[in-house]
């Protein structure tokens, strides 16, 4: 895979044998160089631990209510009390039941004489690990009352851990959709670029009227066309595959123009003229060498699918209660009357913005690092 | 000339036609048929139907043809006398009910398409200009942010600022006291007033992408020895700059404007459902949501002609503005 291009590198200064670095490195020397791409990838890396362990750090489960605490505000951290003392183990401060004199209303008031101290790996609400491993492990909580860091919904439900579930399906949703594009991308574009002909006209022209049409105004049409009586899990699958129709047709382009490109390159001659198959040639000396373009064209198709089907749900046209996803939550914020009652139910959006924003940066860093031999 | 127009036509005429397929399909894609959905209607009601009167209706409606034939109606209606169906819904033809709201989302897109260019390419220009400067940094500070909001979020954002601080409702085209009177200067007046958040909020993440481009082409021709040639010869820069390098970066950037269109139209809809304004985009989500079809599949079948249409005026444009592309 790495002696694809043997050629040496043109970087002045530090002369490095042909042998010495493969293509990978010498792509993630240059990725490294690029700031933003790695803010990016620590990002990234940070929601797919979320989105791997959300089970752990999401203090309760995401259905939960907190019948005392309906429609609160964030809890906070503190150090410092209301006296200026420093704890070393964060608090939050207590909440108590007060009527509204006038509405009598059931109105929670922060206690600032009591604190309940955040400890961590807890035990908690059991539950199954990934759906396998029983537990009752939470990286954090508080043993006395409650702790909701992102508040609750109007049901008392925790917004964090909600959105600690939500990552987790909005990210597979787009690691999935993803993953999908790429092979519908690679498989057709590479039916086109190799072949040529007729199928490469034909498949151009497809790919050209599907570029042509508003996609979202379509999705929403085809989403709102699935049976109602499926289960959340029929609909995800249905919304993943839907979504995953998006991001293919920029990636066959790609596949295409690159094998037309490299079709007559001395290294895919040479590899002919000693007899390799047409599945090896493809998949040994082709694909390899317009893989990192490939990658690219991936993560510039990831906020797409996410952005999608977060303004899918967002709708009520995508997932929906009780699947969790970020577009599901933010459905609760729909007016502003919601929003200016309760201004947290924001927060999975700044989850959305941090995810694309991530996507972009790497893409960027990846674009600049495709072809370590440009200057 | 005529000859690239005619075969654009013909094209753009083939297009159509796919997409009016599509939109078919749409119609047809939600399980069960109109006499069925009538059935469970009025079985909640409490009233009964024959199995007679419903194959009854199927035939007055003629959903018990085979879809080629339906597909047939359906669109000879549409070319012939713009006769788009009748919608469940709204009890009313299909193409009424768009109409009356269809001119406020052509404004809406190309109000947009028109903010867009006329912020994105100075920004785009300037900041190729003075590469790496500080207004540089936030100008694609503020474009990866923008690339990055869903458009909905930044509509309840800026609509929940607005309400803080202006304590009014930012939503809707219309100030409530120009809501049902007929249009004047001050109704125009209004209508422009509330015209740009909904623009802001479409316009966004499309002039992220614009600077970005304008931006990277400008820097690219700005190497070249033509530029470093006009510089030797004495030129002013501002003369310079307009006359070469911004020149030959605008082609692309009009080439890609049936695109921009595109991606305006795509994104239209939401921003007209959480803005509640007046525009076809409640009616279309109102329509899914009621799995009613013939409206839906109408709006579907109107957003796609609305590009097509774009496309061939942009290709038409190009060409106008740039006799060196072939007219093949």
């Amino acid at each position: 895979m790495s002696s694809v291009t043997p050629a040496l590198p043109r970087t002045s200064g530090t002369f490095l044998r042909p042998d010495s670095a493969t293509q990978w490195q010498l792509m993630w020397r240059r990725f490294r160089r690029h700031h933003m791409a790695m803010l990016g990838l620590s990002i990234l890396g940070l929601l797919m631990v979320i989105a791997i362990f959300a089970e752990i750090i999401a203090p309760y489960q995401p259905s939960q209510r907190s019948i005392r605490y309906l429609a609160g505000e964030p809890t906070g951290v503190h150090f410092f009390d209301s006296d200026g003392t420093f704890h070393a183990r964060p608090f939050v401060y207590a909440r108590i039941i007060k009527r509204d004199p006038v509405t009598l209303r059931a109105v929670p008031t922060v206690d600032q004489q009591t604190r309940w101290p955040i400890r961590f790996f807890v035990h908690g609400e059991p539950y199954r690990l990934w759906g396998l491993i029983p537990t009752d492990l939470h990286l954090f909580g508080v043993e006395s009352g409650f702790i909701h860091l992102f508040g609750t919904d109007s049901l008392g439900r925790d917004q964090f851990s909600r959105t600690m579930y939500a990552t987790r399906v909005s990210m597979s949703i787009g690691v999935i959709g993803v993953a999908v594009s790429f092979v519908l991308g690679t498989i057709i574009g590479g039916i086109a670029g190799y072949l040529g002909g007729m199928a490469d006209l034909l498949i151009m022209r497809v790919i050209e009227f599907i570029r042509s049409i508003p996609t979202l105004p379509l999705w929403l049409a085809l989403s709102a066309a699935l049976p109602r009586d499926w289960s959340s899990l029929q609909v995800y699958v249905a919304i993943t595959i839907l979504l995953a129709l998006i991001g293919w047709t920029h990636l066959a382009r790609t596949v295409r123009s690159k094998l037309l490109a490299l079709r007559e390159e001395e290294f895919v001659v040479a590899a002919r003229l000693a007899g390799c198959s047409d599945a090896r040639l493809i998949w040994r000396h082709l694909l390899p060498s317009f893989m990192s373009f490939l990658i690219v064209d991936l993560t510039i198709a990831f906020p797409e699918v996410l952005l999608a089907e977060t303004s899918l749900s967002f709708l009520g046209l995508g997932l929906r209660e009780p699947a969790e996803s970020w577009g599901v939550l933010l459905y609760a914020a729909q007016n502003v009357r919601s929003i200016a009652h309760l201004p947290w139910l924001l927060i999975p959006g700044l989850f959305v913005i941090a995810a694309a924003l991530a996507f972009n940066f790497i893409g960027d860093g990846m674009r600049d690092a495709a072809d370590p031999y440009a200057k | 000339m005529l000859r690239f127009a005619s075969q654009r036509l013909l094209g753009m005429a083939l297009t159509l036609w796919l997409v009016s397929i599509v939109a078919f399909a749409v119609i047809q894609a939600p399980p069960g048929d109109y006499a069925e959905a009538y059935l469970t209607e009025k079985q909640q009601s409490g009233a009964v139907l024959t199995q007679e009167e419903l194959t009854q209706m199927r035939q007055f409606l003629g959903i018990d043809r085979p879809w080629y034939v339906q597909y047939a109606t359906w669109f000879s209606r549409i070319v012939l006398n713009g006769d788009f169906g009748h919608s469940f819904e709204w009890k009313r033809p299909v193409a009424d009910v768009i109409g009356e709201r269809l001119p406020f989302t052509l404004a809406l897109a190309f109000t947009t398409l028109l903010f867009m260019y006329a912020v994105a390419l100075p920004i785009g220009i300037y900041s190729a200009v003075r590469q790496y400067s500080v207004a540089d940094h936030t100008f694609s500070l503020i474009g990866y942010i923008g690339l990055a909001t869903p458009n909905f979020l930044l509509a309840l954002v800026l609509m929940f600022l607005g309400q803080q601080w202006f304590g009014q409702s930012m939503g809707g085209l219309f100030s409530p006291e120009y809501q049902e009177v007929p249009w004047s200067w001050n109704k125009l007046l209004d209508f422009l007033q509330h015209l740009w958040i909904p623009v802001i909020v479409l316009g966004t993440a499309g002039t992220a992408f614009l600077v970005r481009s304008m931006r990277a082409l400008v820097l690219d021709e700005l190497g070249k020895m033509y530029v470093v040639a006009a510089r030797a010869s004495g030129l002013s820069p501002l003369r310079l700059l307009l006359k070469y390098p911004v020149r030959m970066a605008l082609n692309p950037i009009v080439a890609t404007l049936g695109w921009r269109l595109t991606f305006v139209i795509s994104g239209a809809p939401i921003v007209g459902v959480v803005m509640s304004l007046p525009d076809t985009g409640p009616l279309f989500l109102h329509s899914l949501l009621n799995q009613d079809m013939p409206l839906a599949g109408a709006m579907v079948f109107i957003y796609c002609a609305l590009t097509i249409i774009g496309t061939f005026v942009s290709d038409l444009l190009l060409v106008m503005l740039d006799p060196r592309i072939k007219m093949s």
